[in-house]
């Protein structure tokens, strides 16, 4: 299980933080940082993401 | 920077801005952090706001409006043209901003009357104890610092941690966002005056593509797909939008991409608690179905500005003085509008592009300069009963607008 960010992709928009149940991703100036101990890899941010630079990995 | 404040303010966008002056004006010491290094950079806004209401918050700069507009259009699925005039436009349209100016001068003029602003500012957690927040650890430039204060507001928008921190689940579900990307494009034949809207399923599902000038031949175009309606096999936002500008100017010239995350959940369950109050995006508060949320923002910021120094200075800080200065107000105001807009949101979502048409062909030959709600849920029976019926809860602010219209 994992979640990759595509860095070069991300338009640093910060919806994925919004929709992320568990508050496990951030937004500081323009990437996004995971906190992989609270995340649940449940694929919210994957299906939001406008651009498509989420990918999670079940 | 001190370590002790009236009122910190986490965000400064519209709502902390405001939030941050009115404070201020009061009296108040007040800290307004942002995290990022430029105030209104990047922009996640198509930046339109009605220009009746702007006034009533700042006096208009010429500096940061792009566009002055007459009216808008709406293009239903088969392309039937509504053609409505800037009076009855809904909240949206009037002027386009340039939120990078527009931004910044609100900070400005909140740091005029003494606020203390902080850029690259973040916060990293909040400071409570015996259940009341009492102020958060903050970072600035890669050193951190604590700092407490009577009341904190939370701004800090569609990625909002301040609420979560604070026990209030703002955690947006996929029904519940617009995700959004827009270009600003330059080299196209774009109608200076008027914003395009295009709804049905083909080309926005549950959501809309916009056309808003931003002057000088520019126009934002962009697009919001209801979040309910992605998926990770299925197109994005900006494949979408890549098809529409094809389609629509297919010689424009892309010079600035913009993506977003745009709450339309109508009003959430809590936006206080002891010692803090949520405004703007954070508080969940922008129109569901327009997703426009800077005047709304605006508002929210203004009032928790004013419940700070009410609380201040009666030395009560708690959820219940929040509830009673904050809460209420934003409920009685921009949170009936916001759930009234949910109402007609949920039953747009899932009408068809054949029901969309047949809408949009019953309400061509309303006239739209003296359009009452009245006038609109007339066009709407004759289009669709069953719409009519999912909207009844709208009929009562129809029947309050005809009394109101005959005394």
């Amino acid at each position: 299980m994992s979640i990759n960010i595509n860095r070069y992709k991300c338009g640093y928009c910060g919806a994925c933080v919004g929709v992320c149940p568990k508050g496990a991703l951030e937004l500081v100036e323009t990437w996004i940082e995971v906190d992989e101990s609270v995340c649940i890899v449940c694929g919210i941010c994957d299906r939001i993401c406008p651009v498509g630079a989420i990918e999670v990995m079940k | 920077m001190k370590d002790r404040y009236d009122v910190l303010v986490i965000g400064a966008g519209p709502a902390g801005s405001i939030a941050a002056k009115t404070a201020a004006e009061k009296g108040l010491d007040v800290l307004l952090i942002e995290k990022r290094q430029e105030i209104g950079d990047p922009v996640r806004c198509a930046e339109g706001v009605n220009k009746e209401y702007l006034k009533k918050h700042v006096e208009i700069d010429k500096q940061w409006i792009c566009a002055d507009l007459k009216g808008s259009y709406i293009f239903s699925p088969d392309g039937t043209r509504i053609e409505m005039a800037e009076e009855i436009s809904g909240g949206e349209v009037g002027y386009v901003l340039e939120r990078k100016v527009f931004d910044r001068a609100l900070a400005e003029q909140a740091a005029a009357v003494g606020a203390e602003v902080r850029v690259k500012t973040r916060a990293t957690g909040l400071i409570i104890e015996d259940d009341f927040v009492k102020g958060a650890r903050l970072m600035h430039l890669g050193k951190e610092y604590e700092v407490r204060a009577s009341i904190v507001i939370g701004a800090d928008g569609v990625e909002s941690k301040v609420g979560r921190w604070a026990g209030i689940d703002t955690a947006l579900k996929p029904i519940d966002i617009e995700t959004c990307a827009q270009y600003l494009i330059a080299g196209a034949d774009v109608n200076q005056e008027y914003c395009e809207f295009y709804i049905g399923n083909e080309v926005a599902p549950g959501g809309y593509v916009w056309v808003f000038p931003k002057g000088e031949g520019k126009a934002n175009v962009g697009i919001g797909i209801l979040g309910s309606k992605m998926g990770k096999f299925k197109p994005r936002p900006v494949d979408y939008l890549n098809d529409f500008l094809q389609k629509r100017f297919p010689d424009a010239r892309i010079v600035e991409m913009v993506f977003g995350g745009v709450p339309v959940s109508g009003s959430i369950e809590k936006t206080s608690a002891n010692g803090l109050m949520l405004v703007g995006d954070a508080a969940r508060q922008s129109d569901p179905i327009t997703g426009g949320g800077i005047l709304n923002a605006m508002d929210a910021g203004k009032l928790a500005g004013e419940a700070a120094y009410a609380a201040i200075s009666a030395g009560d800080v708690s959820l219940g003085k929040l509830e009673e200065e904050y809460e209420k107000k934003w409920r009685a105001t921009v949170g009936h509008e916001i759930d009234m807009s949910l109402i007609v949101k949920n039953c747009f979502i899932n009408l068809t592009d054949a029901d969309l048409d047949s809408l949009a062909h019953s309400l061509k030959d309303v006239k739209f300069e003296r359009m009452s709600l009245l006038d609109l849920l007339q066009a709407l029976f004759k289009a669709n009963k069953k719409l009519l019926w999912d909207l009844r809860v709208l009929f009562k602010d129809a029947a309050k607008e005809v009394i109101k219209n005959r005394t």
